[in-house]
Order: C-alpha cells, then structure tokens, then sequence
C-alpha cells in the first residue's frame, strides 16, 4: 500500500542454480582437498586393517566429521528457515556431561541407556527453550540462542565441573566401535540423516521449512504456523547436539565441561554455508552440509599431517571456506559468464 | 495562493524509463513558493518515481529541472537537500535513541575545535522547533515522543537547512486526525514562511483541505495542473481514474441476479474495525455471491481484508461465521474455516519465490492437512497440472520455480492455491493487478463460475470497470470508512465514483 510499491525498478532475481547443481562445488571443493593429498601427502590414502577394523587418514577424516555432520543436520533445518543455532557447542557439553554423570556417579549410577535417554532429552529441552524463544517470543535467533550459548557452558559446569571419566565399555562403544569394519560414529551419521532426509520428504517439513524461509510472510498467509515450525527445528537442532555430545563423550571416554563442543557451533554453520544452503533462509541440501564438514574435516586433518605450524591452520581453513563461498556467489559467477 | 506566486522548481518534460516501462513520459511539474502543492495518482501513475527524480534517488532519462530559473541535477538526495529540496518520508527515518536535539543535528552539529557545543546545539533546536510552533523538551530522547511529534522533528530537521522546497511523501498514513491536524498547522507555518511544498496523500478530505494546486499523474503520464479550489471532487477521481463521467454507462451491472439476498450470509462484520487501519463497520457475505469493494488506494480495502482474514486483529467489533461469533487470530483459523485470501502483494506477500509451481500451488491445501499427512509427490504433480490447463498458465512444467514466470502466471499459480482448497469464501486483492488483457478476462471469468458453485467472493479492485462487471453487490470505502453499499441497478461506475467523492461536511 505504500508508494514505493508503484516503483517497478525491481531488479531481477538471479537465476539460481538448478537443485541437483547445488552439490557441485562442494564437491568439488572436497575432491580438491582429496587430490591435494594424493599428490602431495604420503600415506593420506593408505588404509590399514586392523582385527577387522578399517584404520588411516581418511577413516580418521569420516569419523571425526561426525560432530560437526550432526550438528550441521541441525543447524542445516534451523537455518533453512532464516534463522541460526549458536548454542549446539554448548548444548553438546551439557548433554555430555549429564549422561556421563548420570551413569558414573555414585549417586545415580543410571544404565547406559537411560543416561543417554537423559541426555538427549536435556538436548531436546535446550532446543525447545531456544525454539519457544525464536518462534513465540519473536526474539531475533541470533539472541535467542546467543543466552544458552553463553549460559550453556556454566550449565555444563554446574552439572560437574570436572571431568568425568566414563568407564562403560557400552558406552565407549557409541564413539568407540566399529560397525561392519567402520567407525560406529558413520552409522549414527548416516542414521540421523536417513530418519531426517525421510522426515523432510515423506512428511510436508520440508516444504514448511523452506516456505517460512523463503517468504515468512507469504507462509503465513497460505496458513502454515510458522512458529511451530521454528519450534520444530530449533528443538531437532538440539537434540542433533544431543546426539552429537554424547559421541564426543563416548569418544574420549570422558565428558569435559570446558572443552565439549568449544567452536563447534561456527564448524556447524560453516559447513552449512560451504554446503550450499544460503544463511537467507529456503532451499536447503542436507547432503550438501555433511560434505561442508568432510570438507572441514579433511582440511584440518591436512594440515595436521602435513605439520602445518598450528597457528597456521584457521588461516588456511579461512583461505579455503573463502573459495568455496566465492565460487557458489553469484555475483563471482557472472564474473566468468560474461566473457 | 494564486497564480502570482513565484515559481520555484520547475521540471518539464522529464521522463524516466526502467526495463520495459516509462515511468514517468515526459512530465511537466511546478512547484510554488508558499503554496502546498498535492500530487495525486493512482497506483503506478508514477508519483513516487517523480520525487525521486526531484531528490536524486534516480537520475532522470530525459527533461529538464529548475529551481529559482537555475537548472539542476540532484545526485543524491543528500545532494538534492543542500540545493534545498528536502524531503519527509512515510517512515520515519530518524534514530529515536538519540535526543530530539541530536536527531536535528545529526551529521551537522555546531564544534567548537572538534567538540560539539551541547549547550548551542540544544539552543538551535529549540529555535528550529518553535519556528513551527512547537514547544516540547529538545533535550529528551526522539523515541518517547508520539510518531506526530517524531515526525514534526523530521519535518524540523528537513527545513532547518537552507530549504525553498519540502516534499511531504504521506506524512498523515499513521497519524490519527488530531495529530494530521497538528501537521497541517505546521505546513500553513511553513508556508506563510515562504516554502514550497509538495504534499503526497491518498487521503482525498486531507488534500482538500490544506493543498493549493493539484497535479494529477496517470500511467507515468501528466493528466494536468489544476487549483484545489476549482476542481471538484469528481471530476479529480474520474481524472485519476482516467474514466470520463459522461461516457459511463448507467444500469450496467443487470447480468445480476439478485436472490441472494435470500441466501444465508456465511460472514457476517460487526462494528468490526481497528485504530488507524478502518473504521467500524458492518459487512454481510453471502453463499454465491460476488461482493465488491471499491475505493482508492488507502481507503481500507486490504485493511478490512486483513481483518476479516485474522492476518491483523482487530480491536472492536466481532465477525459472525454462520451466525456464530468466531475467534480468528490467524489465517490458519481462516483457512481451517474455509476462507481464502488472495494477496495485492504478489511478491511480499504471494509467492515463495525459490519453490516450484507445484509447491507453490499445494501450499494452502498442505497447510490445512498438516505436515504429516503429505501429499504424495504424483498427487502434488496431478494437482498443479490440472490447474495449469484450467488456468492456462503458462509454464514449462510443475517444476520450474515460480519466480521464473511472468506477473500474470505467478498470480494464476496463486489462484490455483486458493482454488485447490475449495473455498467457501474467497477473498481476492487486485487479483488483476499488472497482468495482461488475457489473464484479466481469465480471472473475470473465473469469479463468476465460483460465485455459480455457491461460493462466496470479496472482489477488491481498482478497476471500478471490472467491480461492476463483477459484482453482485459493491461496499464503497472512503477515507478508511465504509460509507456506502450499492445493490442491483444502483451499482455502476457513477454512483461509485459519486460516492467516493461526496464530502462528509
């Protein structure tokens, strides 16, 4: 109803990548990464067996990709619907720390499932917390979750603040094992984006998702509830995070307050980004962010067997994410078209 | 206030072009000192695009531009205002934590070798108030003052530089009518003080009764100059409108039956209303029947749309849904009640630009069901086809994302959302807006064979040709008020016109 509304100077959109595209500099990027190793890294492709267990660079590069690929399954939904998710480190520590001391206190001493139950269900209230917040409160997402971001870690801190061995072998087990020669860390992956990917297509999620990201406005119109979808992603981010602590924790056979899930949060978002998923909100590509954190992963694992100085390797990663994030923008695309 | 005024600015045959439209075709324009000069025009007459030439927001593609005989060429509108053009926008553009004072000065405060003098800054703004009679503390901060007052800072802060010319670009949208009347005061101070002012409104009560001079805009064309005091109300709307009075058609509208009156209403409005959106008022919708409301743009038709849709709440008044009162505070309690609204605002409020035609087109209908009974991806595919033939839009299939497709065809993709819920009652918004001849008569077409399935359709247009084609009945609004409805052989352009341009004095 405005005047600016006569003004036709509306500027085209830019045509976007068809959907099956969006994968491909990804892709890419890892393929660079993997081929950068090959010439250049000796050994990076060697794989070992070992009592049936497969051992060596890139097994260490799927397994250790695993906290940032669940988190970043989160955070892909989160901000598919315009929004981010700065707590998941945080949430991490907590759900860790609670399941560890939940099995190994004198006082409690739960069985290794319902602990984790436990857990994952302080992950999932997290997320609701921060859900009711975004969606109901209307407080911008970057505040909303910036307040457990902060406070998470105390939490973390107040449930133990040391840290607490996990002695069950069940338990070490999650991060630990192995699985058909494979780290057990991929399987829990590639089941929390089986049961996702079915969600978003078998159910209309996805389409919510994408529709409130796209045009919150125009969602709402057409009668979608945009609040309870963002109550719906931000509680599944937490419980990804959920998820992803207590991996962490069964990985180290120990849960660290200070120190579970430091920087995940931006790793997550990261991967996100490089993955194809645009910060604006719509179209989103689960896929595209577990290859974002094999990129990550792969990167860090490089730089470390190549013996990069350690204060090198965030300057490095920097280099890298700036590449892929150029060569999916489509200002810097045009660039070579017109030629 | 005659002709004898100087002229200050002076644009002639200024023309701006975008891809695909001239915006403004060679317009002729002049702006007085102490006069307040209304530039009128509907939808895309190309008002808006002429301020910003005036101010340098765009550069102009062809004319000419004086001010006091000296030809000028804004860059920007900062450039603009130190010529002295300076201009007020709808929105406040201030920064309401920083203090009256500061938000005067912002950008050109008086130093003292690099200090800023608070006591002098505080003194000028004090002086820069009461120049338009204002006397309130200077020293508080903008944001606890009523938007009147934040405005009437904005307006201080516009002529406090060297200004000859203030462009008011509807500065009453969000005042009510005491606070409209407080600006006025201040616009005759500032006329009497010798500037000129341009005065944008929909409001046509308003432009009568503090503008001058009125230019009328139409289709980026000039319609002509004319005093205020020698143009009647009529004769401006027919000339906004671009219909001549003696060439309407009296008794158009007999292709309507008029038994609906024995038809129960679905929706009935009492005293429905809300503050600064539109007035209370009474509405019945019945079952077959294409109701329509007509009026200018700001009159209230969206509003009451959105009300009746639970997009806004409203703070009096109730809505009756077959005869019982009904609690609707979002469209999905519309929709899960059988409405459909389809928006003016293709783009902001339509389309979900990166989805498919198919997406888009089963959005509503999922929403209703829910997430988790999902439509199968067949079902979904079988669905937008079928509406893209029935509704001939053009497409090269279901899956071509629908920012892909032309104006007209993004509109048709959204009727078939409406349309594949099958509503009891739909409510379209300019459904005709920017589209072609072609898909115009299609959606004509198409209201008239839902209202003979029984539905119910609120039909908003600024096409008064097409309200009276369509229409069963037709609810005038006026200056947010709904001040009349026309019945059978009363509905043609005349009496619509008419009405919007009675005057309540």
């Amino acid at each position: 109803m405005t005047v600016a509304s006569a003004a036709p100077a509306t500027p085209k959109q830019p045509r976007r990548a068809p959907r099956s595209l969006v994968l491909l500099w990804p892709v890419l990027a890892l393929l660079f990464i993997l081929a950068f190793n090959l010439a250049f890294t000796p050994g990076f492709f060697h794989v070992e067996v070992k009592q049936g267990h497969l051992f060596g660079s890139l097994i260490d590069v799927l397994k250790n990709a695993a906290p940032v690929a669940l988190t970043g399954i989160g955070m892909t939904l989160v901000i598919a619907t315009g929004g981010v998710d700065l707590s998941v480190g945080t949430v991490m520590a907590i759900a860790g720390q609670l399941t560890v001391l939940l099995m190994e206190s004198e006082h409690y001493h739960w069985s290794m499932p319902t602990a984790c139950f436990a857990g994952l269900g302080v992950a999932l209230a997290c997320g609701i917390w921060n859900g009711i917040l975004v969606g109901y409160v209307q407080i911008q997402p970057i505040v909303a979750t910036l307040i457990l971001f902060v406070s998470g870690r105390g939490i973390a801190e107040l449930i133990s603040n040391d840290n607490l061995t996990a002695h069950s072998v069940p338990f070490q087990y999650l991060g630990r094992g192995f699985l058909f020669g494979l780290p057990f860390q991929i399987a829990i992956v590639i089941f929390v984006l089986l049961v996702v990917g079915l969600l978003m297509r078998r159910t209309a999620a996805g389409l919510f998702i994408e529709s409130v990201g796209n045009n919150p406005v125009a969602a709402r119109f057409a009668g979608i509830n945009e609040r309870f979808i963002k109550l719906l992603v931000y509680s599944f981010s937490g419980l990804c995070a959920g998820i992803a602590g207590i991996v962490v924790a069964s990985n180290n056979a120990n849960a660290d307050p200070h120190n579970t899930g430091l920087n995940v949060e931006l790793d997550a978002i990261l991967a996100v980004v490089i993955g194809g998923t645009s910060l604006l909100g719509g179209r989103y590509s689960l896929i595209g962010s577990i290859v974002g954190a094999l990129i990550i992963q792969a990167m860090d694992t490089t730089i470390l067997t190549r013996g990069v100085a350690v204060e090198w390797t965030l300057v490095v990663k920097a280099v890298v994410v700036v590449g892929v994030c150029l060569l999916q923008a489509p200002k810097f695309q045009r660039l070579f078209r017109r030629k | 206030m005659n002709a004898t005024n100087p002229i200050l600015l002076q644009a002639m045959s200024v023309t701006k072009l975008f891809p695909g439209v001239v915006a403004l075709d060679a317009v002729n324009f002049s702006a007085r000192a102490g006069e307040v000069h209304a530039l009128m025009g509907e939808n895309g007459a190309g008002k808006s695009t002429l301020i910003k030439v005036l101010t340098g927001f765009y550069p102009r593609d062809g004319g000419q531009i004086l001010l006091d005989g000296k030809e000028i060429r804004p860059k920007t509108p900062a450039h603009a205002q130190q010529l002295g053009i300076s201009t007020v926008y709808q929105e406040v553009n201030l920064i309401p934590t920083l203090t009256v004072a500061e938000n005067i000065y912002l950008g050109r405060e008086p130093t003292f070798f690099g200090k800023i003098r608070w006591r002098r800054l505080n003194r000028l703004a004090e002086q820069a108030m009461s120049r338009l009679n204002l006397h309130i503390d200077v020293k508080r901060d903008l944001g606890s003052y009523s938007i009147a007052i934040q405005q009437m800072v904005a307006i201080a802060r516009a002529v406090d530089v060297k200004a000859k010319l203030l462009i008011l670009d509807e500065p009453t949208s969000s005042l009510d009518s005491g606070e409209v009347q407080q600006l006025f005061a201040i616009m005759r101070q500032l006329k009497s003080l010798g500037l000129g002012i341009i005065f944008v409104s929909h409001f046509l009560d308003q432009i009568y009764e503090i503008s001058d001079r009125i230019t009328v805009l139409r289709n980026g064309k000039l319609v002509g100059e004319y005093l205020t005091r020698e143009l009647p109300r009529v004769e401006l709307i027919t000339k906004m409108m671009g219909r001549e009075l003696a060439t309407f058609e009296t008794g158009l509208a007999t292709s309507v039956a008029s038994d609906s009156d024995l038809k129960p209403p679905i929706l009935e409005a009492k005293r429905l209303g809300k503050r600064n959106a539109i007035e209370p008022f009474d509405l019945e919708v019945r079952q077959g029947e294409v109701l329509g409301l007509a009026g200018l743009l700001g009159s209230g038709r969206t509003e009451t749309a959105r009300l009746l849709f639970g997009i806004d709440r409203p703070d009096k008044g109730e809505i009756q849904i077959d005869g019982e009162r009904a609690r609707m505070i979002s469209p999905a309690d519309a929709i899960a009640r059988g409405f459909g609204f389809c928006s003016e605002d293709r783009k902001a409020q339509g389309i979900i630009p990166d989805l498919t035609v198919r997406e888009n087109v089963i959005l509503a209908l999922q929403a209703s069901k829910g997430w988790l009974r999902f439509f199968s991806r067949r079902k979904q595919t079988e669905l937008a086809n079928h509406y893209i033939k029935a509704l001939n839009i053009a497409t090269r299939d279901a899956d071509t994302p629908i920012k892909n497709l032309s104006g007209g065809n993004q509109q048709k993709v959204l009727l078939a959302r409406w349309l594949a819920l099958d509503p009891r009652f739909l409510i379209l918004d300019e459904p005709t807006r920017g589209i072609d001849v072609g898909a115009k008569a299609d959606i004509q077409k198409l209201i008239l064979s839902l209202c003979q399935q029984g539905k119910a359709v609120m039909f908003i247009s600024s096409e008064l040709e097409e309200v009276v084609r369509c229409s069963n009945r037709v609810a005038v609004l006026r200056d947010r008020r709904k001040v009349r409805e026309l019945t059978g052989a009363e509905i043609n352009e005349h009496n619509i016109m008419a009405t919007i341009a009675r005057s309540d004095a």
